[in-house]
């Protein structure tokens, strides 16, 4: 039962793919921004759990501790996660002006008032 | 001026960056906003131009952000390859910015234009930024930053479509970045660095693993799907066509291209080229998709009405060619793929540019509205034709450059084929310059539209000097050559 020792990767591909298949699936656009998220986060996750030490703390100095987790990743991710706000709140008022010029969010209605495909 | 010198690079990304607030703070008056970012993108391109002389006197330089030494700390570092992509990323900026006030003026509502200006410098700051950083996870967030800024510039367009196509854009351009993120984070579990030149140092020894294959998988698709590779390249048609004009002109003109730099970057100095085409055979990847890529986008911009969207099919099939360049894995092919970058930017900006002089004076540009054109608006209507011939390849101008160096280039890899299919696609070029050439000079105009006149020197003096670019480069080669030259050997060298 190797694989299941991976598990936190396990759990990264599913909710990467969870998320990939709203963003494709979804109509909805605040859905897709939704799916946009889930798909975001399990990088994050991915990113957070390979820093992750068995038995090390966290990146502090504490006496006659000698093992400790990868800070770095913790810090890119912080920026990622910034990066991943910004991007949120673009697409959703991106969608508040989809609103208001089309009064729909389904992709399929506004597609259908362009008249196009 | 010392401190100056030595602090270059910092500032090329830094100045536009700073001013950014500075132009969102001037809502008030657009004048002065315009007036600020010009002078910006200007010092950005003089900063470009003093980095150009540093490094063909002293090499390489490598900048280290805050005094941390690489790896540890963030390196920025411009040698022969990425000092040609900050040269068109901040010429390109620094042209169009004359261009974008009257332009921006009539296309964009008054009380946006210092937030439209903020959003262009970052833009720009963001563009500057990938090309010119040495660490990976940089790469990441200047992509984001510069998306971010795009989303928004083109979500600023007349016709309500502006902001459907910039969602789109956001979406695609979000899951391309985020997979870039999982490539690093996959080359970081490996590795255990960021730095690209230490990547490629230490890359060699782990090749063999899954996860550094994986991490290629990831990094190249997702780039492909920033820099627009067919079948990836679903956003950019309605991004160009529903954008304002100024922000056409700038994206095309600079956008793909640098994603195209980071790919080559990644395939050719992290990779290295043992990995990318001996061992995973890339060339198998990326020849069938360039010339798909070309063929059925010029193709689709044959059928189209509205000319700026034809063109947003031709810039899709023109990555294509770039594209192709890099699938020959030879040095004159990834030549032909750099210096394809400069005159791709220069001659699409000069379409672009041309379309939005008609677009000031008539108020859009599908075909029925532009027949007759060519007589009120002469020279205008000049300056499409020449870039036009450019953008097929007609001999004197740079676009002939390209293919001819891509013609070379097929023919030393034996691919006589390919040969024969780089001239047939130039006819399909061909045929869709043509149809707007014969629209304006050969149709006669609606009879209910007003007479207009020709365009105002703001806008058609930046639009010429592209042009007279396009010429000038084409018979005067050695200076793009020779840089391109340099960059494909900085390239293929990998990090030394």
């Amino acid at each position: 039962m190797e694989w299941l020792g991976h598990y936190n990767y396990w759990v990264v591909v599913v909710l990467m793919m969870v998320g990939f298949y709203i963003v494709i699936a979804q109509g909805n656009l605040v859905k897709k921004i939704v799916g946009l998220n889930i798909f975001q986060t399990s990088v994050f996750i991915f990113f957070i759990s390979l820093a992750k030490l068995d038995g090390g703390t966290a990146p502090v100095y504490i006496e006659g501790v000698t093992e400790y987790s990868n800070p770095l990743p913790h810090v890119l991710i912080l920026t990622a996660i910034v990066v991943g706000v910004a991007l949120t709140a673009m697409g959703l008022a991106l969608v508040v002006r989809v609103h208001e010029l089309y009064g729909s969010i389904e992709e399929d209605e506004i597609h259908e008032q362009d008249g196009k495909h | 001026m010392d401190l100056l010198i030595q602090h270059l690079p910092a500032l090329q990304v830094v100045l536009p960056m700073l001013a950014a607030p500075i132009v969102m703070l001037m809502a008030r008056s657009p004048r002065m906003a315009w007036a600020t970012t010009t002078l910006v993108t200007w010092l950005t391109l003089g900063v470009s131009i003093l980095l150009a002389q540093q490094i063909f006197v002293h090499g390489t330089i490598s900048y280290h952000m805050g005094g941390w030494a690489p790896p540890v700390g963030i390196e920025y570092f411009v040698d022969s390859a990425n000092i040609f992509v900050l040269l068109i990323i901040s010429l390109m900026g620094a042209i169009s910015m004359p261009f974008a006030r009257r332009s921006v003026e009539q296309e964009v509502a008054n009380e946006k234009h210092g937030l439209f200006y903020a959003a262009f410098l970052l833009a720009n700051c963001g563009l500057l930024g990938i090309a010119i950083t040495g660490d990976a996870f940089n790469i990441f967030v200047f992509f984001e930053i510069s998306a971010l800024a795009s989303y928004a510039l083109i979500a600023m367009g007349r016709d309500r479509r502006a902001v459907m196509s910039s969602y789109q854009y956001l979406v695609m351009g979000t899951i391309g970045t985020t997979f870039l993120l999982i490539g690093i984070g996959f080359l970081y579990i490996m590795t255990g660095t960021l730095n690209l030149a230490d990547l490629a140092q230490r890359l060699p020894e782990v090749n063999d693993t899954r996860t550094v294959r994986a991490a290629f998988a990831f990094i190249a698709v997702g780039i492909s799907l920033k820099l627009a590779l067919f079948p990836l390249h679903l956003w950019l048609p309605n991004a160009y066509t529903y954008a304002p004009s100024m922000v056409t002109v700038f994206l095309s003109a600079t956008a793909t291209k640098v994603a195209i730099y980071v790919l080559l970057r990644f395939i050719f100095s992290v990779f290295g080229f043992e990995l990318s085409f001996t061992e995973l055979n890339m060339e198998y990847v990326l020849m069938p998709l360039a010339l798909l890529g070309i063929l059925i986008p010029s193709i689709v911009a044959i059928f189209q009405t509205n000319i700026k969207r034809m063109l947003a099919y031709s810039s899709v099939a023109q990555i294509g060619y770039m594209i192709l360049g890099v699938s020959f894995a030879s040095a004159l092919g990834l030549m032909a793929s750099v210096v394809h970058l400069f005159n791709h930017a220069v001659t699409k900006a000069a379409l672009f540019m041309a379309l939005a002089c008609v677009i000031y004076r008539v108020g859009g540009v599908s075909l029925d509205r532009m027949a007759g054109i060519g007589k009120q608006m002469p020279w205008t209507m000049a300056a499409f034709v020449v870039a036009g011939l450019s953008l097929i390849g007609v001999p004197l101008t740079v676009g002939f450059v390209t293919k001819w160096h891509l013609l070379l280039a097929a023919l030393e890899g034996g691919l006589w084929p390919v040969a024969l299919f780089l001239l047939g696609t130039s006819l399909l070029a061909t045929i869709y310059i043509w149809k707007v050439v014969e629209a304006a000079y050969l149709k006669e105009p609606d009879a209910d539209r007003a007479v207009v006149r020709e365009a105002p020197p703001s806008l058609l003096v930046p639009t010429w000097a592209l042009t007279l670019l396009c010429i000038y480069f084409g018979i005067q080669t050695s200076l793009p050559l020779d840089m391109a030259g340099r960059a494909a050997e900085t390239l293929l060298g990998g990090y030394l």
